[in-house]
């Protein structure tokens, strides 16, 4: 594919992904963080953040199977993960945490179990997301273009 | 190109038990050409400033950037503020109790926002207090604090004033890592320096200071120009 071509999708896809609200101006951040002096700043943050995520959700899952659930536990680990996803600007990621957290404050197992759900469905639609847009950076890399900036959604 | 940047500039301590955060605030302060140490908790951080009780030793070994110097003196520490074990809360009174750290600057970051908490830590001595995720906003903040207690320290350690212009001198020499967001920054801050100035201009040495900045960012952004083209 030419370069500009998949420069003209990068923008495309990723304007998609701000519109839908997967990605919120946290993640422009990051991205205007990304210079020639570190050409792999998003890829390794947006790494992290699935390691994290990864953990979190099997955690999560763990906690909340017990006879007795230790809310002030499962609260610490959604707390993190809110944390982590509005750093990378996962803002539906981060939406579904918030109200996790309410339900946990009630101590509302049936409630938190449908939280968990949530969130894992949501971060599963961002990571495929993302990793869809770290290929693109990728081609766009390795066809020798620059990836666009997209300061309109900072 | 980067790597010109070193001499004295203003180095960081960042303190998050998040690693995603950490190498969010160390680009987002390496951006600004601050210098960076990042620790994980409340208490390396406290060992990296030397604090054992009464004596203090500013040498660590502690994860460094690489372009360091041997002695590394810490002009802010800014942290967290819910972390397990030690808050940063914590740290904030253990800084402002030493008699050896209460002068380095501490500025707090909460993903939460709560008036109380923020009220206190304000009261405890914190410079300012930022909700998380930081942005490059503010970032700007940090420099008009540790510019303070850099002449602050000058004056009473030293008691070389004349410090103050080989500083400004060699700023503007180093001409390192200097992009168009960090020509927007440094014209933000030049702004926002200068209204803090018209806040407070009983103190000589900050009016002096800030009143030079908004020439130190032309030479870096002609520079600039001159090595793009």
């Amino acid at each position: 594919m030419e370069v500009e071509q998949l420069q003209r999708s990068f923008i495309e896809y990723t304007s998609g992904l701000f519109r839908e609200g997967f990605l919120d101006g946290q993640f422009s951040q990051l991205q205007m963080l990304q210079d020639e002096t570190n050409p792999d700043f998003v890829f390794e943050v947006v790494s992290l953040f699935f390691e994290d995520s990864d953990r979190l959700l099997h955690d999560l899952s763990l906690a909340l199977d017990q006879q007795n659930v230790d809310f002030k536990k499962i609260d610490a680990h959604v707390h993190q993960f809110k944390g982590s996803s509005s750093s990378i600007g996962a803002q539906r990621v981060k939406t579904a945490c918030i109200a996790f957290r309410s339900f946990c404050e009630e101590q509302n197992v049936e409630g938190c179990l449908g939280c968990l759900q949530q969130v894992k469905q949501e971060y599963l639609l961002v990571k495929t997301k993302l990793e869809a847009l770290l290929r693109l950076e990728q081609q766009i890399v390795a066809a020798g273009g620059a990836i666009p900036t997209l300061n309109e959604f900072s | 190109m980067g790597m010109a940047a070193t001499d004295d500039q203003f180095h960081v301590l960042a303190v998050d038990d998040s690693l995603i955060d950490r190498k969010l605030i160390e680009r987002l302060l390496k951006t600004s050409s601050f210098q960076v140490t990042t620790v994980d908790s409340g208490s390396k951080a406290l060992e990296f400033l030397g604090w054992h009780g009464n004596e203090i030793n500013m040498f660590s070994e502690a994860t460094i950037s690489p372009n360091n110097h041997q002695e590394l003196e810490v002009n802010l520490v800014i942290t967290d503020y819910c972390m397990p074990g030690m808050t940063g809360y914590d740290l904030l009174k253990k800084i402002k109790e030493s008699a050896f750290l209460r002068d380095i600057p501490v500025v707090i970051m909460s993903s939460e926002n709560v008036p109380s908490r923020i009220t206190r830590c304000l009261e405890e001595g914190a410079e300012e207090f930022f909700l998380k995720p930081m942005k490059l906003s503010d970032v700007n903040k940090l420099r008009p604090h540790m510019m303070r207690t850099r002449f602050k320290n000058d004056s009473i350690e030293n008691g070389k004033p004349e410090n103050e212009e080989k500083q400004e001198n060699e700023e503007i020499i180093t001409t390192g890592e200097v992009d168009l967001e960090m020509q927007q920054i440094q014209t933000a801050q030049s702004l926002q320096q200068q209204a803090s100035q018209s806040n407070n201009d009983n103190n000589k040495r900050k009016s002096m200071e800030e009143g030079l900045s908004p020439d130190r960012t032309r030479p870096r952004y002609s520079d600039l120009t001159v090595m793009s083209n």
